[in-house]
Formats: C-alpha cells, structure tokens, sequence
C-alpha cells in the first residue's frame, strides 16, 4: 500500500499539496495575526472575485430621489450625491484596486527583482547602473514623480500601474542585491558551478529562489503600498476617472460632505482602503513563512 | 552602581563542591511537542577543578551549560532538578541578581570569539566595559585594569592593542581578548564551549595552556565542553561523557581512556583519529567489514594526471589610507602593493593516488584548491590536467567545458553547500543534468539511486530537503554529487571538520572504498594531519602561500625535515594510551 504511494508521482504530488495545506494550518495556528490576515486577504479577493455580480445595486445608476441618504437597511453604507448606492460602490471598486496593485507589483517584482539579483550577484558594472538608476528614482519624492509619470503618460489605469512599479522599484533592488550578495559565494553556488551552469542559470535556480521568503514580505508590503498609492493618484484627479467605482475617487467625492454631516459617503471607502493596506502589511509574515522551506518539517 | 549580590559563605568550606547540579532536566517546546534536550544529569564541580563534558552534536552538552548560566533560550526551561552554585540555588535567583553573577562569579567562552565580540568598539573599551558593569574597579584605573588583562592572556603589546578593533586581529587574539573578558572580574567558574574549535592546532595548543594556566593560577573552576576526546584527555582532570541528553559515564581523565566503562565511551575513543590506528579501525568492531578489492593499484605512471607548476596567486593588497593621497598621485600605485596568497608552488598527483594539502588558516590551501578546481584564475605558473594546460583557460568558461566532469569537489560545510530548496536527489542530479545532459527523468533518478547506494544514503531520504538531514547525511549527498559524474580527480576541501566523530570516521572510510572501487585521484585539503594521515598517499604541508615539505605519508608524520611540521604535530592533543 505504501509503496505504491511513493512509486505513483501523481499520489505523491496528492501528499505533497496536503503537507502545503498541513504547513499552512501550522503557520496560521502557530500566528493567529497571519491567520487574521489570510482571511481578510480572502474576503478582498473574493469581493474582487465575484462582488460586481452579487451587489444589491448597479454602482453606476443614480438615483437623485435617494441621494446623500444615511447608512439603513436599504442602503448599508449609505448613498452618495448622486444617489448611487455606496456598499455597492466600494464592493465593486476592489476588483480595480486590487488588480492595480497586483499587477504594479508583478511588474516590479519581475524588474526589481532580476535587477536587483543581477546587480548582487555579477556585481561590478551591472551594479553601479542599476544601483545608479535606483539612486536616480530614490532623488524623487516618489509620490510626486507617481504624479510626474501618470501626468506626463496619460490619465490611464495603464499608466497608474506603470508609475506604482517605478516609484517602488528602487525599494526591490535593494532587497533583492542584499540578499544575492551574500549568497554569492555559498557552497551550493560553487558547487552549481562544478556541476557546468552557467552563471545566468546560477542566477535563476540557485539564488532567485533562495530569496524568495524575503521578497515575499517584500511584495505584501508593496502591495498595500501599490494600493494606497493608485487610490491617492485618484483622490487627487490623476489616473482613474468618475464615474469609476474606486475608493480613492470615491473618498475625494465624499471628502467635502463631511463637515456638512455626510460622513458615511468618505468613511467607507476610506475604511475599505485601509483594511486592504492593513491586511497586505500583516500578510508579510505569514507568506514568508509559507514559502522557507526551513519552516517545512 | 549597583550592590554586588553576596553569595552565601560556604560554611564548611572545603567540602562543598563549587557547582553542583542534581538531577537536571531540560526541555524545548518545539512543533512535534516537548523534547528533553538533557535528562537527569548528575555532576558536580569542586574548586580548582577542571571538568570536561564531552559528547556529540546532540547530546546536550551546550544545553546543560546553558541551563547553569541560565541563558537557555526562550522555548527551553528546566523542568526538573537543582543547580546550586557556592550554596546558591541558581533555580530559585531572580533574574537581576543572576545578570549579576553572570560575568562576576560565573562566566563563559564561546566558539566563535569574533562573533562574541563587538565589531565596532575598541577591545579595551570591551574589557572596561565588563569591569564598570560589575563595578569592580573605579573609573580612573580602568583603563589601567584593561591593559593588565591583556597583559595576562599574553597579547603582545597590550598598550597598542587596546586601541584595536576585533576585525584587525586573528581568530586566536582574538579568542584571547573574549578569555580577559571572561576572567576580567576573576569569576570562580569559567564555562568555555567549545574554545578553539575553528582555530588552528597550533592555536588552539596556546590558547588552552592559557585557559589551563590561568584557572590553576587563581583557583577556578572550569568546564570545558568540547567534542574532541583528545582535548578532553589534555587539558582536564575529570571527564563527563553524554549521549543523547544523559551522563553514560563520569570519570577521571587517565582512566576514562584507559578503562572506558560504557560502550558509547568506546565508541567515541575508538573513532577518534589518533597514531597507530588505520582507518578500518576507527569504526565500531563488526561494522568495518571487509576492505574491497582496490580496483586499481596505483600504478607508476610515468605521466602524473595533474602536474602544478610555478602556481601564484596575488590579491591586491588593501591599504589604509589610499583614497587621498592616490588623487595626488601621478603616477599608479607600485606593483609591491599585492598580496601573494599562493607564491609559487609546484607538485604533482598521480593517477589513483591521494594527496593531503595541509596548513593553518591563511596559508593558501584554499586558494590552490579554487585554482586547480578552476573556480578562479591563477597569476602565473601552470596547471597541466592529463596533459591539458588547463590554468590558460579562463575559470567562466570552464565551467561549461567537457574538462568540468573530470574535475570535481567535496566542500567544506555539506549545509552551506546544498542549496536549501533543492531535494537531496535533485542536488545529486545537478551535475547530471547540465554536463552528462541526461534528459530522460527516470534514468537520472536511476543514475541517482545508483549513486545514493555507492554512498550509503538511504534512498527514502532522496526526496528531503537538506534541513531535513543529519550532517552525515548531507555529507554523503555532497559527496554522491562529486562523484555522479565519475571524475579522474575530486578535490576534497575540509570535507569532515563539520561532522561528529563517529560520522567523520564513516565518511572518511567511505571516500577511501569510494576511491579504491572508482580509481580516483584525491587532493584532500585539511589542517588536521591526524586525518591525512589515515587518507592519504603523499603529504605537502603549506606556510604563508609557500611548500614547506613535501614527501610520502609515513615519512613526513615520523620523521619531518621542517621545523614547522613538527611543530603542527606537536600540537595536535592526544588521549594518553
């Protein structure tokens, strides 16, 4: 019975899922903060998911006869000027903010990332022009050059993401060159290099996946950075534009009802905001966790 | 300034030992549940005394230590037993007056002196720091005090050395300034774990006459924890052995080697390298079996596989104040300013035969061993691998070269030398993937099996990740990947410091059949001549990047024509026989 287990690959990659699944219920049993995490990340990723085809309302239908009504039954989180359904509003924003950030992060994730890898590893020239260009993005306030980059591109989601990914680019290669350096001279590089790879594929085997643990705190942490940066281009005009559900746009729009006494048009959103960027933040810990196979017993 | 906490005066002074421990347990909360890391140890330390507690990686020696001090970490505690100390019960203490004998009354060396030292304050100013803590002498005489300490664990200059910071003086000074900060405050009990291991013989002779020298002088008591039974016997007047959490036997030093009572006792003195022992005899009775048939004798061939002639290795030397004065500078720095790690040695390693490299820290062997390994490129000078000049072709492309399979390496340290995300199989199948370009994945993983049998790893443990495996275990990975591709020369760098006794005397029996089944050619690299000796054909001992003496074996350990051999044989510690 056991040996065809370990004979059959496709029962072993079976166990091999399981003891994924077994490592995770240890990490979020042993953090219950990772564990409070994972299920607001799942909450945010399913109202990403499938909230545009679960919400009481359409986000975009004015209704003037119920508008700047406060939080009932009806209306959960309330309806704005224009009597649009708020609770529907910041359901359906998640999809636009989460794929914002996810994608800014993908993207410099993968530029950052190998680039910062590479200038750990190779060193010398390679180093100083992607140390120098790092440099150069640092010299900026990075929210400006965001503003900078999406005005001179062009109000799009596009470019939103373009300008998150550079704003935080420096922030990766540097994370990333630390953590190649000094693996640099491990044994197992060596020994990589007596076994005939070359050293890009040294690069890509042996180091890249070593530091994955440290990059992946590295991208929880973007992450709600990404978001809070897209949401703030919004607030102040630039990128995602009305009528577009997203939370930024949203708590600019609600921001002068306050002092008249509309508070829920600005909170929720705000709240929605907040909650991601919390969640992203405690997340760091509990993905590295998940993927240092050290942790692995 | 705090008040010292006075310790009980002993009432019957002479009778009560200095540190007793009764009955101590201690236990580590970890994932699989608790685990008792030490069981029901008994021992006591009387004053004067030097005790020795010997055992393997595992066996919970360092933990008791720790539970004496009281710096167990946080998942560990003592479950049961007592600790009393000058009458002291250390269980029952408060923390604040425990921080106060610790260092005062108690004090202790760690392995690694660079690591407990702080890299970027003055070692004076270290040793001033212990004896203002502890209040033991006004600040006007401090400095005074500091130097008189470095005085007396002989650094050389103490005046200008007080100056110094620990990056610029040697592992062995640097042990000598964490022993003055240990006996700064004249402690009654100095606890040093594993002292010297990672320092060079010679080294480690001086610093242990010093640690010996010192406790006789002022009447302290010493524990020495160490792994080498050899060091145990030289320097202690009692011995503890533990196995697996618990004493198996206590006794004094001339005995414990003579008589051991307990078979773990034996097995331990038995694989323990020492003159007049083969290596067949370093393993347990019944387990050596038969020595296989050599495959090869090692033939007089008239062309040796590799010949290295002339070899240098200069590295620019790193002068202080350079940046300034080098603007001003017309003319480029001169050429004396390069350091040569390796100044122009030549040798050669015949087909089949082993050849030990052996010298202190510094003196090049690893340097030559990356040359010929072509992991870096050499100054000047040859090296001719089976008639290929193969020092011209530069180390980044040799890597991809067909040369690459023939030339291959055991490292160091078998955990720093697997990659942490690699299963054990896929470490071994590395090398044959990329050189032998093998593609179908069921004949690597046969190539692999095959490979884990011929290096006796078990092949359910194949599919581990390297935090999964012992250190022997690792060791054999790193050694089936050496050999995975039946290489002419294999270059063993250090291959057994790592290991426990007992495994080193498996592998080191295993790396022989290996290399009498498989007719390789061995360069092993090492410090220890006690383990050469059991491996290797020919002997050529390395100072300061220089030959000192080359020759066979036999003759090189009996009869050495260098000063400098005899003196690294000299200082090797043995068990009295």
């Amino acid at each position: 019975m056991s040996d065809t287990v370990l004979h059959n690959p496709a029962a072993r990659r079976g166990s091999a899922a399981g003891a994924l699944l077994r490592h995770a219920r240890y990490v979020v049993s042993e953090n219950p903060v990772t564990g409070l995490a994972f299920a607001l990340f799942l909450l945010i990723a399913l109202c990403a998911l499938i909230g545009p085809y679960v919400v009481p309302y359409d986000p975009l239908a004015s209704d003037t006869a119920a508008a700047l009504k406060p939080p009932s039954l009806a209306h959960w989180f309330g309806t704005d000027q224009l009597g649009r359904d708020i609770f529907s509003r910041v359901i359906v924003a998640t999809r636009l903010d989460f794929v914002i950030a996810l994608s800014s992060v993908a993207l410099v994730f993968a530029m950052g990332g190998l680039a910062g890898v590479a200038a750990g590893y190779f060193g010398g020239w390679t180093d100083r022009i992607v140390g120098r260009i790092s440099d150069t993005i640092m010299a900026f306030p990075l929210f400006v050059l965001a503003m900078g980059i999406v005005a001179a591109l062009g109000n799009t989601v596009t470019n939103i993401v373009i300008a998150t990914a550079i704003i935080n680019f420096p922030l990766y290669v540097r994370v990333a060159r630390a953590e190649a350096n000094v693996r640099r001279e491990a044994g197992f590089v060596q020994a990589a290099r007596l076994s005939g790879n070359g050293e890009f594929r040294i690069l890509l085997t042996q180091i890249l996946p070593n530091i994955m643990p440290i990059m992946m705190v590295q991208i929880s942490l973007t992450m709600g950075y990404a978001i809070l940066n897209a949401a703030g281009l919004s607030f102040i005009g630039l990128g995602v534009r009305p009528p577009t559900p997203e939370w930024g746009i949203m708590v600019a729009e609600g921001a002068g009802n306050i002092i008249s006494g509309e508070w829920w048009i600005a909170l929720f959103p705000g709240a929605a905001l907040m909650l991601a960027v919390f969640c992203f933040n405690l997340l760091g810990d509990g993905l590295r966790d998940l993927v240092d196979p050290q942790r692995r017993t | 300034m705090r008040a010292p906490t006075p310790l009980p005066e002993p009432d019957n002074g002479l009778a009560l030992p200095l540190l007793e421990v009764r009955d101590l347990t201690v236990e580590f909360a970890t994932r699989r549940g608790t685990v008792a890391a030490v069981q029901h140890v008994d021992f006591s330390l009387a004053k004067g005394e030097t005790l020795a507690i010997v055992g393997e990686s595992g066996s919970g020696k360092s933990v008791t230590s720790y539970a004496v001090m009281r710096i167990l970490d946080r998942a560990g505690r003592i479950a049961e037993g007592s600790i009393s100390f000058s009458g002291l019960d250390l269980r029952a203490t408060p923390e604040a007056a425990m921080r106060d004998l610790r260092g005062r009354e108690m004090s202790m060396i760690f392995q690694n002196p660079r690591a407990a030292l702080n890299p970027i304050r003055k070692i004076g100013r270290q040793i001033e720091d212990v004896l203002l803590q502890h209040a033991q002498v006004d600040r006007a005489a401090v400095a005074d005090k500091a130097v008189a300490m470095l005085e007396q664990v002989r650094i050389a200059r103490p005046r200008e050395r007080y100056h110094a910071y620990p990056f610029e003086l040697s592992g062995g000074m640097c042990q000598r300034v964490v022993i003055a900060l240990a006996l700064a405050c004249r402690p009654q009990l100095l606890i040093a774990d594993e002292p010297t291991t990672g320092l060079d013989v010679t080294t480690q002779k001086a610093v242990m006459e010093l640690v010996v020298e010192l406790t006789r002088e002022r009447g302290m008591s010493t524990i020495l924890i160490t792994h080498d039974l050899g060091l145990a016997a030289a320097y202690c007047d009692r011995v503890v052995v533990m196995e697996k959490g618990r004493i198996v036997e206590t006794s004094a030093a001339d005995t414990i080697f003579r008589q051991p009572q307990h078979a773990y006792t034996r097995r331990l003195m038995q694989a323990t390298p020492r003159p007049g022992v083969s290596l067949r005899g370093l393993l347990p009775e019944g387990e050596a079996g038969a020595q296989p048939a050599k495959a090869t004798a090692p033939q007089a061939d008239p062309q040796p596989l590799l010949v290295v002639e002339n070899l240098v290795k200069e590295y620019p030397r790193q002068v202080g104040s350079t940046s300034l004065p080098k603007l001003w500078r017309a003319k480029p720095a001169p050429e004396s300013e390069t350091f040569r790690a390796v100044d122009g040695i030549s040798f050669s390693i015949g087909r089949g035969e082993s050849v030990g490299l052996v010298g202190e820290s510094g003196c090049g062997k690893s340097t030559t061993s990356s040359m010929l390994m072509r992991l870096i490129d050499k100054t000047s000078g040859s090296i001719v691998f089976d008639g290929e000049n193969i020092g011209e072709i530069p180390a980044k492309r040799f890597a991809r070269l067909p040369l690459r399979k023939r030339i291959q390496m055991v490292f160091q340290d078998p955990t720093d030398s697997l990659n942490p995300r690699y299963t054990a199989a896929r470490a071994i199948a590395d090398p044959i993937l990329r050189l032998d370009r093998m593609t179908s994945r069921a004949a690597v993983r046969a190539r692999c099996e095959e490979l884990a049998e011929q290096v006796g790893l078990p092949l359910d443990l194949l599919d581990r990740f390297p935090h999964q495996l012992s250190g022997g275990q690792k060791a054999r990975v790193g050694i089936a990947r050496a050999i995975a591709l039946k290489p002419d020369l294999v270059i063993l760098d250090e291959p057994t410091p790592a290991l426990d006794v007992s495994v080193q005397a498996v592998v080191l029996n295993l790396l022989q059949d290996l290399k009498d089944s498989l007719g390789m050619s061995y360069l092993f690299v090492s410090h220890d001549l006690n383990v050469v000796r059991l491996l290797c054909d020919r002997v050529i001992v390395m100072r300061a990047g220089q030959i000192v003496e080359q020759g066979p074996t036999a003759r090189i350990l009996v009869s050495p024509a260098a000063d400098y051999t005899r003196e690294l044989l000299a200082a090797i510690p043995h068990p009295p026989l």
